[in-house]
């Protein structure tokens, strides 16, 4: 099983090429660029700061407002630009898997912006999302438990595999997005889109599992790469 | 058992140690373990773990000395922007005391101002006051923003950095908690301080910064490298031992400031209290902030000695006095006291006179 090559030339549990850079915009309070396979994400996060939206603030905590957003020129077909049902659903879904890791308690009445922008798309957006926006959320100093990281993995060609690229994921018959604090394994996401067995599934998500730890590793390399004395 | 060194860079979710240590600032308690909540270094003390924060956004502290910008006039305060989450006010009474005026007279939208935090409430909103010297309205230079956490870098060890800059570039500079920084000097050199703040900025969790940005500094303006001295240990952030030369840096800018321009100064409620005993300039070194420090003293001890040898004599004869007026007063009570007496007494004989001359003419009446 470990032979089976993809279409792409990766094994069943190899994840695309990674890169992230922590820190990379002028006037937000943190911000993360990451590049994984043919994605290409910026994230920007402002705050804790003051908000006029009076009725979204929590008397006891911070809260936090998310935005996802595809540029028209990120897929091959124009994106019409503006919020859609789909990037609506991602920034609510995003929001909620980076919320449980945050400790703002000492933020009441305030709120953290993060925007993530996707430049260019290529499946797994909303993981890679996820994943860049806990670095921005760090480098904002943002206080936090752990690093919430995102991958997926899926069903393609009846074969369990993990990080789903844009065809697998359009001719697959599965996919699983998590997101996980990698320290205690909780998870903060779990969505499941296609057909799968039980067995099927446990194997996804321990796969998942996984390469979240792996990304993790990549997410502190480049924490550390930004602050790190030469 | 300790998983990490002093000063170490962390980041949020890192182990930092077991049980037996105690969880501070920028850490939490898990299943036993202390870890990180923040991306910073570790500092430990008897057992005590912090994180020093890289990044992170002021929020206002009592008795902290922060730069605001107006942000609205309103009836009777000013809302000011303090570069934190939660907006603070000034109160028209901090600055007019019981007096009327208008507000947008004084400050108006904009206004860059050295304030005070008085008190913080419950909802973290801050209120602000002018009370304190050198406190009030900036008039031209420019204004650099650096994360807060970098404010004690910037001072440096008992302002070792912020008083080697200040020399270098001859610029006036004042440093806000909430990391705004105030620069006013040459245009050249203003630019130049500016960098060199971003500088200290970007380079703060480094050591040797404080030879680093000297070398940088002379050979800018000099053009040449200082000679070499006896190295010193910049690498310290001590947030405690720096608040007081600090304080009293701000004071002579201050001083200077509204010397300059003092007819604008009635407009604006600065309190000018000149106080040359405590304006010392305080240089690196220590020794040399002794002695000037014990020539203080000394000073106020002088100050001292001569105020109590011209006011007590005037105190005596003044108590003197007053206590002849209470006598003389007592006296004139006394005097009203018997008059009274005396009244009633010559009211009630009247009356009894006035009876008996009655009753001799109902006498004599009966006569007829």
């Amino acid at each position: 099983m470990s032979e089976i090559i993809r279409e792409d030339g990766r094994k069943y549990n190899e994840l695309r090429p990674i890169k992230i850079e922590a820190g990379v915009l002028e006037r937000a309070d943190g911000s993360a660029y990451l590049e994984v396979g043919g994605n290409k994400v910026l994230v920007a996060v402002y705050g804790p700061r003051e908000s006029y939206i009076r009725r979204l603030l929590e008397p006891n905590t911070g809260v936090i407002r998310c935005r996802y957003n595809m540029a028209p020129f990120s897929v091959d077909d124009r994106k019409r630009p503006g919020p859609d049902r789909r990037s609506s659903e991602i920034s609510k879904i995003t929001a909620d898997a980076l919320r449980p890791a945050l400790m703002l308690e000492n933020y009441p009445r305030s709120m953290v912006d993060i925007y993530i922008e996707i430049i260019e798309a290529e499946g797994g957006t909303r993981c890679a999302g996820i994943t860049a926006a806990a670095v921005a959320l760090v480098d904002a100093g943002v206080p936090m438990k752990d690093i919430v990281v995102g991958c997926a993995a899926g069903k393609v060609n009846d074969e369990i595999v993990l990080d789903l690229s844009d065809k697998e994921d359009k001719e697959g018959q599965a996919d699983v997005p998590i997101a996980i604090m990698p320290r205690t394994g909780e998870i903060t996401l779990l969505q499941s889109d296609g057909n799968l067995t039980e067995e099927e599934f446990d194997k996804a998500l321990n796969l998942a599992m996984e390469g979240c730890q792996e990304l993790s590793k990549i997410q502190k390399e480049a924490l550390m790469k930004k602050y790190s004395t030469e | 058992m300790i998983y990490v060194e002093n000063k170490d860079l962390v980041i949020p979710g890192e182990v930092l140690a077991d049980d037996d240590y105690y969880s501070g600032r920028g850490t939490f308690k898990e299943n036993g373990k202390v870890c990180s909540s923040l991306m910073g270094l570790v500092s430990l003390r008897n057992k005590k773990i912090r994180v020093i924060p890289l990044k992170s956004k002021y929020t206002p502290k009592k008795g902290d000395v922060v730069i605001g910008k107006i942000k609205d006039v309103k009836f009777s305060m000013w809302d000011v922007d303090i570069n934190s989450p939660y907006s603070g006010i000034l109160p028209a009474f901090e600055v007019f005391g019981r007096e009327k005026k208008e507000l947008n007279k004084v400050f108006n939208v904009g206004d860059v101002l050295f304030l005070r935090v008085i008190d913080v409430d419950e909802v973290k909103k801050a209120k602000l006051g002018l009370k304190g010297r050198g406190m009030g309205k900036f008039r031209g230079g420019i204004i650099v923003d650096i994360a807060p956490t970098k404010v004690p870098r910037l001072i440096g060890k008992k302002g070792s950095m912020i008083n080697m800059i200040k020399d270098k570039t001859n610029c006036k500079i004042i440093v806000g908690q909430n990391g705004l920084v105030w620069v006013k000097g040459d245009e050249d050199m203003e630019q130049l301080t500016k960098e060199i703040i971003h500088l200290i900025e970007k380079e703060a969790h480094t050591s040797g910064l404080t030879n680093k940005i000297k070398n940088k500094l002379c050979l800018a303006i000099d053009g040449e490298l200082p000679e070499e001295e006896i190295e010193r240990d910049p690498n310290d952030f001590d947030e405690n031992g720096l608040e007081k030369p600090k304080l009293q840096d701000f004071r002579k800018e201050l001083e200077d400031e509204e010397a300059q321009d003092e007819e604008a100064q009635d407009d604006d409620g600065v309190q000018d209290e000149e106080d040359k005993n405590s304006t010392c300039n305080v240089k690196d070194d220590s020794i040399f902030v002794k002695s000037k420090f014990e020539e203080f003293q000394d000073d106020v001890k002088e100050k001292g000695e001569s105020i109590s040898k011209n006011v007590v004599p005037k105190v005596n004869e003044f108590s003197k006095e007053v206590e002849k007026e209470t006598k003389k007063t007592y006296k004139k009570l006394d005097f009203y006291d018997r008059l009274e007496k005396l009244k009633k007494k010559n009211a009630s004989r009247a009356i009894s006179i006035a009876s008996k001359s009655k009753s001799s003419l109902i006498l004599n009446n009966k006569d007829y």
